[in-house]
């Protein structure tokens, strides 16, 4: 691992501070990706700035919906009686990933900035594009089994591997910031994070030194909520595809860059189509790469059998 | 700010380990693990991947199980640190640790250090009425904490030797489950 200094941040304008006027500096919180991609030398900041004890930890109802703070743990926002009542789907999604010592570490905020788990760009003798831009893409006719069919370009075809954050695109949450100076953003979680295009190693919006302090939900939709995951194992694995329905919203995780809200699907599906319908003409536009092509039907009766529990759940 | 914690070097810290303040001084880059492991020298928290993916390292943090190859021990002054050692010890072991010496819990006994912690924070988190990804119905106010529930619950904690039957059975035992 490089060096680097480190300092506990007292105060949430201190902490930007810290990190806006300081070239390599970042925020760490739960640390749970950011320490194991230090120790592989993919991540070296010179300086962390540690955010695990500024006030941002509370769960508040706000406007009808929730806002949750940027270090509210994986764990407690799963185990959070509203949240579990509320906006099921979301909790489902959260225990559907890590393991439970990772769920008590890793934060909200943290779980939207991970990083890809493509193999590629965890192997540091092999090109990789987000790792080291213009370097190529070694999954494009590589090892891409777990990589994405949607939204990827010639770049990169590296996926998102959250869950949390497939559950918060279904449920238009919006993520809130704080930037040095005091200037506060808040942003559609369906914008935050970007598509690789030609520089895949930009991954959201965030400006340097910019700070997520909450991610707001609205009320609820009407209608059942669902989250289905498919993986290689029963448990504690990234998903091969998932899908998290709410109403009638429907998005996608393990298959692209970014959590993928299906709003084609979802446009067709308001127009009277039915959801096989619906679902081919959210795929019409996929792309498999080989050892991934089998996503694409996957993520079709996955978006058919998600859609069917959510309907189910409404019933009941 | 004050940059009083900041250094290139080397930093001293205060942890607090089994009920004890110990000081200790170290580069910013050492994980929990390996401050307990190579400085305050409690070995009974294991090294299996130091990457986040096998349990074997984990430990209690305010009565929250975390895996401590995945956390700097610089973030860990003013908590309280739980390992192994601090549970139980030769003849006035923790019940789960008498329930794993009573089912045979283990072969070559690397994983055990933290199949035990990880189970003494999951079976709290189960009193806490935590739901889990084997839970039917996330809203439910009651979940027993059936041998799925225990198996999904406990999936942060691989084993090689694949003791897994008698992994849960100590648990169900120690836990007064059926």
């Amino acid at each position: 691992m490089k060096p680097f200094t480190y300092e506990r941040a007292a105060d949430t304008q201190a902490a930007i501070g810290a990190v806006t006027g300081r070239p390599n500096a970042k925020f760490i919180a739960g640390g749970t990706n950011l320490i194991d991609l230090m120790k592989l030398q993919i991540e070296t900041p010179a300086h962390l700035v540690d955010v695990n004890h500024l006030p941002l930890a509370k769960i508040e109802e706000a406007d009808g919906g929730l806002r949750i703070g940027a270090l509210v743990r994986n764990s407690s926002l799963a185990a959070d009686r509203r949240v579990r009542e509320r906006y099921p789907v979301l909790s489902e999604a959260l225990l559907a990933g890590a393991s439970g010592q990772l769920r008590n570490k890793a934060t909200t905020a943290g779980n939207l900035l991970q990083r890809t788990r493509c193999v590629y760009f965890y192997n540091r003798d092999m090109p990789c594009n987000k790792r080291e831009p213009g370097s190529g893409c070694s999954a494009l006719e590589g090892v891409n089994r777990m990589n994405a069919i949607l939204g990827g370009s010639a770049s990169c075809i590296a996926v998102h591997p959250s869950d949390m954050a497939v559950a918060m695109s279904v449920l238009d949450a919006r993520v809130e910031t704080l930037s040095a100076g005091g200037e506060a953003r808040s942003i559609p979680l369906a914008d935050f994070h970007v598509l690789p295009g030609e520089k895949p190693e930009e991954e959201t919006q965030l400006r340097p030194g910019e700070l997520i302090t909450a991610v707001t939900l609205p009320p609820p939709p009407k209608g059942g909520q669902a989250y289905r995951k498919v993986r290689d194992r029963a448990s504690y694995a990234f998903a091969l595809v998932s899908v998290a329905v709410a109403g009638d919203r429907i998005a996608l995780g393990g298959v692209a860059p970014k959590p993928w809200r299906a709003t084609r699907a979802e446009t067709a599906l308001q127009s009277g189509a039915s959801p096989v319908e619906a679902a081919e003409s959210e795929l019409a536009g996929a792309q498999g790469h080989g050892p991934n092509d089998f996503k694409i039907p996957l993520a079709r009766r996955m978006i058919l059998r998600t859609l069917a529990q959510s309907t189910e759940m409404a019933r009941a | 700010m004050a940059d009083k914690n900041a250094s290139a070097d080397h930093t001293r810290i205060e942890l607090e380990v089994n009920g004890h303040e110990q000081a200790l001084t170290v580069d910013p880059r050492t994980t929990l693990l390996d401050a307990l492991r190579e400085h305050l020298r409690l070995t009974g928290s294991k090294k299996g991947c130091d990457h986040g993916q096998c349990g074997a390292c984990t430990v209690l943090v305010n009565g929250m199980r975390i895996v401590s190859c995945l956390t700097f021990a610089v973030m860990h002054e003013g908590d309280e640190i739980t390992t192994i050692e601090g549970l139980g010890e030769p003849g006035q072991l923790h019940p789960l640790q008498a329930a794993f010496v009573a089912h045979d819990g283990f072969q070559c006994g690397y994983c055990t250090s933290g199949q035990i912690c990880s189970a003494v924070g999951m079976l709290d988190e189960h009193r806490k009425g935590w739901p889990s990804h084997a839970t039917p119905d996330v809203a439910a106010t009651a979940i027993a904490l059936s041998d799925a529930e225990i198996r999904e619950r406990m999936s942060g904690n691989l084993c090689r030797c694949a003791a897994y039957p008698n992994i849960l059975a100590a648990i169900k035992d120690a836990g007064g489950l059926p």
